[in-house]
């Protein structure tokens, strides 16, 4: 079972969400950290790192003595990745997608693809857990390739926790694709009910079930909960605005090791989880 | 005419907030919502929509069954997975290439113009406001924000306004290269968290790594003093310019929830030091 954690607004506690998830289940779970550009799990879970991969794509090297500058290779480019100045080619490699026109197209084979790395994936464990993390290098663009490759980790059959990167876009929706189901951690603010919106309706396109979280309970107003009565999106927990909390969290001090008694609200969280899908699948 | 935008690496540290208040205090400028994935500056704004554009993000292949004769040479090659074995295209995970389409021995694939969100000139009481919404499940919003930002810089440079103010989105990602990159000051809210300290850190060295300035709010600073302390040191050890802290105050909370800029409460220490923080980040830029 793969449950994604993911908000569209940032900070709402996707992290705490996620982290406290997977300490507070029962059995050995996967926990993936998918928000590469800032990655932020592993403080929480401080896990043993024992293994470390590179994650490239393939980007394309012009050969020099071969090309013949028919620019071909800059009219394919779908993404302005290559460029043609009087004497050669250029190619800015932040912009390219690894699609691969380019060498495809070439007449004269000059340009060959060549491994750019984008980032690391981290893995290592603590007590039940087993930790995958992506961590974007500084200065790179596209996220995506990374989150592709945590997922490649996800072994059939075991729990999955996924924490999600915010916004609504390229990289919030490869992280929650082919979840079985998405929590939605919102805040009761304005910004959080709007963005909780945006985030809904990508996954009815994406076609997942759903349900909220609803962080900082007693701070605004009560507009997200209406909603989701209205509505019937199950809320499935509420974690009240406390300062005690915000203090753990401050301390990267996951909420259920602060506050044992959480333990048992998040494994409710999962079994409800489960009897969600197990009722839509029905 | 200058460029400021306000970034923070994790999200929801207060940057659209902290945003808000700028458009209500500062004078002769526009002001962007580059957060185009989750936009929120426009419940704070309430702007009066004056012109709507599409945004064209780029191109979805699309495989016509009556001519394609099966040769599987597309689904072979796309990189992205997006053809599947009934030679169907996938919306989302099209990337818009064009290698198939170049690639089809009998022009069997034709390419559409993927409309993928829109974005509107605005007015506020407060002034001109340029801001977007990207669609469904849409992509390519560094490309989105782009468009607006040149959108913005044209209409400053022709009103002569004096300040471009930009509220960017969490991350370092392409969303956040877009919206920092010939920016006179990226402006970075971070919150007193171990978290919030480790992605300010993150974005920051993103943004020298474009050369783009640097200056550093603390907000909610009073949560965990002894982290705001650490933080300064961070500051003092980069070299980086602290430019204010912010306390956790309830009326910044219920002026979310009333969708009203901080510099409409009542509270007159809380818009007096925004004022401050303002005459910080403008000093030397």
């Amino acid at each position: 079972m793969i449950i994604s954690v993911a908000s569209g607004k940032g900070g709402t506690g996707k992290t705490t969400i996620a982290t406290s998830l997977a300490i507070s289940a029962l059995e050995d779970v996967q926990l993936l950290d998918c928000d590469v550009e800032e990655p932020n799990a592993h403080i929480f879970i401080k896990p043993k790192i024992d293994s470390k991969e590179s994650i490239g794509v393939l980007v394309p090297q012009i050969d020099a003595n071969k090309c013949v500058l028919c620019g071909r290779c800059t009219r394919i480019c779908a993404f302005n990745a290559l460029a043609i100045i009087p004497n050669k080619i250029l190619v800015f490699s932040e912009l390219c997608h690894s699609c691969g026109a380019c060498q495809y197209i070439c007449p004269v084979k000059a340009i060959n693809e060549v491994k750019k790395e984008l980032g690391t994936i981290k893995i290592g464990q603590k007590n039940n857990i087993k930790f995958i993390q992506g961590e974007l290098n500084i200065g790179e663009a596209i996220p995506i390739p990374i989150i592709k490759a945590v997922k490649e980790y996800i072994v059939a059959n075991k729990l999955v926790i996924i924490d999600a990167p915010p916004g609504t876009s390229c990289p919030m929706i490869e992280s929650t694709k082919n979840s079985d189901f998405c929590l939605l951690v919102t805040e009761p603010t304005p910004f959080g009910l709007s963005d909780l919106i945006l985030t809904i309706e990508v996954l009815k396109k994406l076609k997942i079930s759903y349900g909220v979280v609803i962080n900082r309970a007693g701070l605004g107003d009560e507009k997200t909960e209406q909603y989701c009565q209205l509505n019937d999106i199950p809320i499935l927990m509420k974690i009240p605005f406390q300062k005690e909390i915000a203090l753990t969290y401050a301390k990267g001090i996951p909420i259920v090791e602060a506050f044992p008694e959480y333990k048992i609200i998040f494994r409710k969280v999962i079994t409800d989880i489960m009897e969600i899908i197990s009722r839509d699948s029905a | 005419m200058k460029q400021i935008v306000i970034i923070s690496g994790k999200g929801g540290t207060g940057k659209t907030v902290i945003t808000g208040a700028f458009a209500a205090l500062v004078c002769n400028k526009i002001i962007v919502d580059c957060d185009v994935d989750a936009p929120d500056l426009y419940l704070l704004l309430n702007p009066k929509i004056k012109e709507k554009n599409v945004f064209k993000s780029g191109y979805l292949a699309v495989i016509d069954k009556n001519t394609c004769v099966k040769c599987r040479k597309c689904q072979k090659l796309c990189r992205f997975k997006a053809i599947n074995d009934e030679l169907i295209v996938d919306p989302i995970a099209c990337e818009g290439c064009k290698f198939c389409y170049y690639l089809c021995p009998i022009n069997a694939i034709t390419l559409q113009e993927k409309i993928s969100g829109e974005w509107f000139v605005s007015e506020t009481k407060y002034g001109q406001f340029i801001h977007a919404k990207l669609g469904i499940a849409e992509a390519n919003s560094g490309k989105l924000i782009s468009l607006i930002r040149k959108e913005a810089i044209a209409i400053a440079e022709n009103k002569q306004y004096d300040w471009v103010i930009m509220d960017g989105s969490p991350g370092v990602g392409c969303p956040v290269i877009a919206c920092i990159s010939n920016t006179n000051c990226a402006v970075v809210v971070t919150e007193p968290t171990l978290s919030g300290l480790h992605d300010a850190d993150r974005v920051i060295q993103v943004a020298r790594h474009f050369k783009v300035p640097v200056k550093v709010i603390i907000n909610k600073y009073d949560l965990n003093n002894e982290m705001t302390i650490t933080i300064e040191q961070y500051c003092i050890d980069n070299k980086i310019s602290l430019v204010g802290k912010i306390p956790f105050d309830q009326t910044i909370v219920d002026s979310i929830v009333h969708k009203k800029t901080i510099m409409e409460s009542s509270n007159m220490v809380l818009r007096g030091l925004i004022k401050q923080i303002w005459d910080n980040i403008i000093e030397n830029i």
